[in-house]
């Protein structure tokens, strides 16, 4: 069992797509979370497999998208003043109101691609006299090791490491496109990894008080055609619930510990999030006792512009209201090359993948 | 960003503050903190996110996953 190749097999996919086809007797519409699950979805081919009645739509779950322009303007004047800015490669082509963290660092700032926040850390230890920001973003899945870096640093006493954090939430971002008044979705795959550390207990919530059938998915064909098939058994037999497909990773509670090092470090306050707007305790913010960590602090920063996105519609994507394809600068204007927005830049954004894998 | 994959520990080490282990990603390997898992054994098979074990795989589940709807036409 190497837990890839068994669950991209084409005779146990054609299995459940065949099965799916005989489910089938009604059109449904669908939500798939998380920005990897809408890339498998999109290099597989997976929707033209799917029964014509089974609508798939794209949701919100790509951090690198979500993460609001100002703290990608805070990140570049923080590289700008001399300081050493470490982030995840996502992020560094993604635009803020007027530049991106990689033509800063073409332009010589230090900006450091960092695969973990442990790097970070170490870049911190082996540069004593400069100061290191992390620019942490993340869901649920990210917050946990991106928090070990902080709780790390306090233990050690790394003065000049301090984090500039967004990180968001799952399941307050499914409350508010369930409470918006075009909303469509019937059904939601929900992200399998986040659910690693955080358990259902929220999903079922959700399912409860909006009657909504959720199957907590992997990211693997068969995972996703799996939840697919079970979302739509719960819309067909009208018994909603949250189904685990994932359960080989995903177990009822998530990880304790992980949620333990969460709890520890963040509280959880409103956050902004780009494209859609501020979404109530939808946020994870660094807790007092870790306000000398906190490069907002360390680093103030005021010109907090709300700027509007010169032609990229990422909320509508973000929320599933428009397909890439449907929008007038997608692959004109707008290419990964020269991202207008997010979603086109980040493996996760609905437009990068759509791109790559030419739907037009 | 949540993208994470599953490798097998090959290796397992103290260093410092953490557990740590080689994970073998089909040929490739990484160091990757354990401090989520801190159950975890050699030979089994983690899902592994920026430089972090989130869980043990389970092969029993992942077994039952596969034989999920085989023969089954609804």
């Amino acid at each position: 069992m190497k837990y890839v190749d068994e669950f991209r097999s084409a005779d146990r996919v054609r299995e459940t797509v065949r099965a799916l086809d005989a489910l089938t007797t009604r059109p449904w519409t669908i939500m798939e979370v998380c920005g990897g699950q809408t890339y498998a979805i999109v290099k597989f081919g997976l929707q033209e497999l799917l029964p014509k009645k089974i609508r798939l739509i794209h949701g919100p779950g790509c951090p690198v998208c979500v993460t609001p322009a100002h703290i990608i303007d805070h990140a570049l004047s923080i590289a700008e003043s001399g300081a050493i800015l470490c982030s995840f490669g996502d992020m560094l082509r993604v635009p803020g109101s007027s530049s991106s963290l990689l033509s800063a660092k073409a332009k010589g700032a230090s900006v450091h691609i960092v695969h973990s926040p442990l790097d970070a850390l170490e870049i911190a230890r082996e540069n004593p006299s400069r100061q290191v920001v992390f620019l942490a973003i993340g869901f649920e899945t990210t917050a946990p090791a991106n928090a070990v870096s902080v709780f790390q640093a306090k233990k050690e006493g790394i003065e000049n490491f301090s984090m500039l954090c967004s990180h968001v939430l799952v399941p307050p971002a499914l409350e508010f496109l369930v409470h918006s008044p075009d909303n469509e979705v019937q059904a939601f795959l929900a992200p399998g990894h986040v659910c690693t550390i955080t358990g259902e207990s929220e999903y079922r919530l959700l399912c409860e008080r909006h009657s909504l059938p959720i199957a907590i998915t992997g990211f693997e064909p068969l995972d996703i055609l799996q939840g697919i098939y079970f979302c739509v058994q719960m819309l067909e037999r009208g018994c909603p619930d949250v189904v685990n497909q994932y359960s080989r990773s995903v177990c009822l509670e998530g990880n304790q510990v992980a949620l333990s090092m969460l709890d520890d470090v963040f509280e959880v306050r409103d956050a902004l999030w780009r494209g859609i707007g501020t979404i109530e305790a939808s946020g994870l913010f660094l807790r007092r006792e870790y306000a000398e960590f906190n490069a907002e602090e360390r680093f103030p920063f005021t010109s907090k512009c709300s700027c509007k996105e010169q032609g990229c519609i990422s909320g509508e994507i973000l929320q599933g209201r428009k397909r890439p394809s449907e929008c007038p600068m997608f692959n004109r204007q707008c290419t990964p090359e020269q991202p207008l927005g997010a979603p086109m830049v980040s493996n996760e954004g609905a437009c990068a993948a759509y791109y790559h894998y030419c739907i037009r | 960003m949540c993208l994470a994959i599953p490798g097998q520990i090959i290796v397992i080490e103290k260093e410092g503050d953490f557990l740590f282990a080689e994970v073998d990603f089909s040929g490739v390997t990484k160091r990757v903190n354990l401090l989520f898992t801190p159950e975890a054994e050699l030979g089994d098979y983690v899902i592994v996110h920026v430089g972090f074990a989130l869980s043990i795989l389970s092969e029993q589940r992942a077994l039952s996953t596969l034989s999920l709807l085989q023969g089954d036409e609804a």
